[in-house]
């Protein structure tokens, strides 16, 4: 049996949930899959208050966000969650194939909106497959939703947003950092996330890097060195570090296997984090019907995978017919708080990376 | 320096710091936010529309002291916990320093805590004089803490755990 | 070891219940994945690499990577960062890539 749908939304985190809310606002019958046993995404381990405006609920910790966000799309009659359901392929007929559970359920989607996410880079050195190195995601999933203590005393690796704020959730539950590390020259991240930790007396060292992790069967140290301005190790800066964790915050990749595999156009783009599917200004890509919102077409905050979601799920709702004069008006809406929450120094990496995306997505459909 | 290791400048702190003479009117919220990131919460908290983040959410925001009466309430709402306030007529010797707090143990009033600067350098013992929930959706705290009138631009942290009883 | 009291977070846990990590039993909880409870059990090391025999632990939590597969109730290559844990469950460190079993 195959199940017809209006929208699909694969992935049930801040973009998914909020596309799925926003084209079922119009009218749609949406589906959201969800792999996990619970809908939310990483919104379920984020103890900290988000930043942004009142529009992307800033000042409310992402966990509340998360749990508003849920509320508001089960709630609705018009949105159907699927929690234990993997995406498994979408094919060349249009059909979606998903593992519910243990059973492989077919589903013939009118538009699909890819939500998925990103997962977390790793990063080279001797040693660096010890059990007690984790990616930073990890020990905040062990300690915010299983609330297990991870570690006795860590070392960071990333002064981006996640290190920063994972090493703090490590001192509320707790643990000790031995230091934070950054290879950059400057802290990557919010400098108020900086300062938090740092007045609590953690180390944060710029141009500095993990040389090697040793340990006997499990991580016991870490050498760290120091990076000249080529980015390569400085010989004589070594330190060694007592660590029986490190946590590796180096980075997300776009989650986009899906994309590929429907055959929609990707380039990789640097500054939105890798490969990524090409999107227009209505956040769809090249395969008619497929549109991408949040990090799986660029690593950006939750704040904006919100209302990325939220213009997918307007615009997929408007292609189908809904409502199409109001939705013209909401899409313009979000497309302007995007704007305005990139407008700053903090959002010129990504905005570059639109641009490119953007254009590419011209130049590909203009060509064919 | 900020970028390097997250501790404020001198320089940095001076730009946000109100004259004497508004000191020496009453408590004044210190924002030390310096880097021009989207956010604003704080202009909202504000109940004197004392805080501005303008033209754009993306500018660092700009506190008028004259507008300021002190309240606090902005404390609680900051992401970057990076709100404090200054109440140097709290006594002769002593300023009231109010700061956010989400660790474990709370500090209770009548006890005295281990007071840090900005980069989490012990300056001291001081007794908490008082202490405020944000609420059950919130859950900052706000420890007002007692301290020397030279050290009220000094103490922003408290070291966790180990307090004392006593003043 | 598991957290009791935290500043923002409380914890379901759900039903306190037993299992087996290498025929040893061990406590875990409902609502908690396999991962998590070996972990407050104090067992970090889930497995070993299939070629050089190199320790494995979690490493990303949320079920992207493979780095903790382990056999659950003689299935191999169980992630165990996303399964939870069941009373009387068999989980074993898994030899090799492991076979799957037919029903």
């Amino acid at each position: 049996m195959i199940r017809d749908v209006e929208v699909l939304v694969i992935g049930g985190g801040p973009a998914g949930l909020c596309a799925a809310t926003a084209a079922a606002s119009l009218g749609a019958k949406v589906l959201v899959c969800e792999r996990d046993d619970v809908p939310g995404g990483q919104l379920v381990k984020q103890t900290h208050k988000f930043f942004g405006s009142e529009k992307q609920y800033a000042g409310d910790r992402g966990i509340h966000i998360g749990q508003m966000l849920v509320e508001n799309a089960v709630n609705d009659p018009n949105i159907e969650i699927w929690t234990d359901s993997t995406v498994l392929g979408i094919y060349e007929d249009g059909i979606v194939t998903v593992l519910v559970g243990e059973k492989h359920v077919k589903v013939n989607p009118k538009k699909i909106i890819v939500a998925t996410g990103a997962s977390e880079k790793f990063l080279a050195f001797p040693g660096n497959d010890l059990p007690g190195i984790y990616g930073a995601g990890a020990v905040q999933t062990l300690m915010n939703v299983a609330g297990v203590k991870p570690a006795e005393r860590v070392l960071m690796v990333g002064a981006g947003n996640i290190g920063l704020i994972v090493s703090y959730q490590l001192m509320q539950a707790g643990v000790e950092i031995a230091a934070v590390l950054e290879a950059g020259p400057r802290i990557g991240g919010y400098l108020v996330h900086a300062s938090k930790i740092a007045r609590a007396g953690v180390p944060i060292l710029t141009r500095h890097t993990v040389k090697e992790a040793y340990g006997d069967g499990k991580l016991e140290g870490v050498i760290i060195c120091e990076l000249d301005e080529k980015w390569q190790q400085i010989p004589g800066t070594e330190q060694d570090i007592k660590c029986d964790t490190l946590c590796l915050a180096v980075g997300l990749s776009p989650l986009t296997e899906l994309c590929w595999q429907a055959g929609c156009e990707m380039r990789f783009i640097r500054e939105l984090s890798g490969h990524v599917p090409l999107t227009n200004e209505n956040l769809e890509t090249t395969v008619e019907g497929i549109y991408a919102a949040g990090d799986v077409s660029g690593v950006e905050e939750a704040s904006s995978a919100m209302v990325e979601g939220r213009l997918a799920g307007y615009a997929a709702a408007e292609s189908l017919g809904y409502e199409v004069e109001k939705a013209k008006v909401l899409k313009a809406d979000a497309a302007a708080e995007l704007a305005e929450l990139r407008s700053g120094p903090a959002g010129e990496r990504i905005l570059a990376g639109i641009k490119k995306s953007e254009a590419l997505y011209e130049e590909v459909k203009g060509g064919k | 320096m900020l970028y390097q290791n997250g501790i404020p400048t001198k320089e940095d702190i001076m730009g946000v710091t109100p004259s004497e003479e508004r000191f020496a009117k009453g408590p004044v919220a210190i924002v030390e936010c310096f880097q021009k990131i989207p956010c604003n919460p704080c202009t909202k908290a504000c109940v004197k529309k004392a805080i501005k983040v303008e033209p754009d959410i993306n500018e660092v925001p700009v506190v008028d002291f004259d507008s300021c009466n002190g309240c606090g309430l902005c404390i609680t709402r900051c992401p970057g916990l990076a709100i404090f306030v200054v109440d140097k007529t709290y006594s002769e010797t002593e300023a009231l320093v109010k700061l956010p707090f989400e660790y474990l143990p709370v500090p209770q009033k009548g006890q005295v805590v281990c007071g840090l600067d900005r980069e989490g350098k012990e300056l001291g013992w001081f007794p908490v004089v008082q202490t405020f929930s944000g609420g059950k959706k919130n859950m900052t705290w706000v420890i007002s803490l007692a301290v020397p009138k030279e050290l009220a631009m000094e103490v922003r942290s408290i070291k966790v755990g180990g307090y004392k009883d006593g003043q | 070891m598991r957290l009791q009291e935290h500043p923002i977070l409380e914890f379901n846990r759900g039903e306190k219940v037993t299992f087996y990590y290498n025929g040893q039993e061990v406590v875990g909880y409902t609502e908690e994945t396999i991962a998590a409870a070996l972990h407050a059990a104090g067992v970090r090391t889930l497995g070993h690499s299939p070629e050089l025999h190199r320790p494995r632990g979690l490493f990303c939590a949320i079920g992207n990577c493979s780095s903790c597969f382990m056999t659950v109730d003689g299935q191999p290559n169980v992630r165990v960062c996303v399964t939870k844990v069941k009373a009387g469950m068999k989980v074993e460190e898994q030899k090799g890539k492991g076979v799957i079993q037919d029903d």
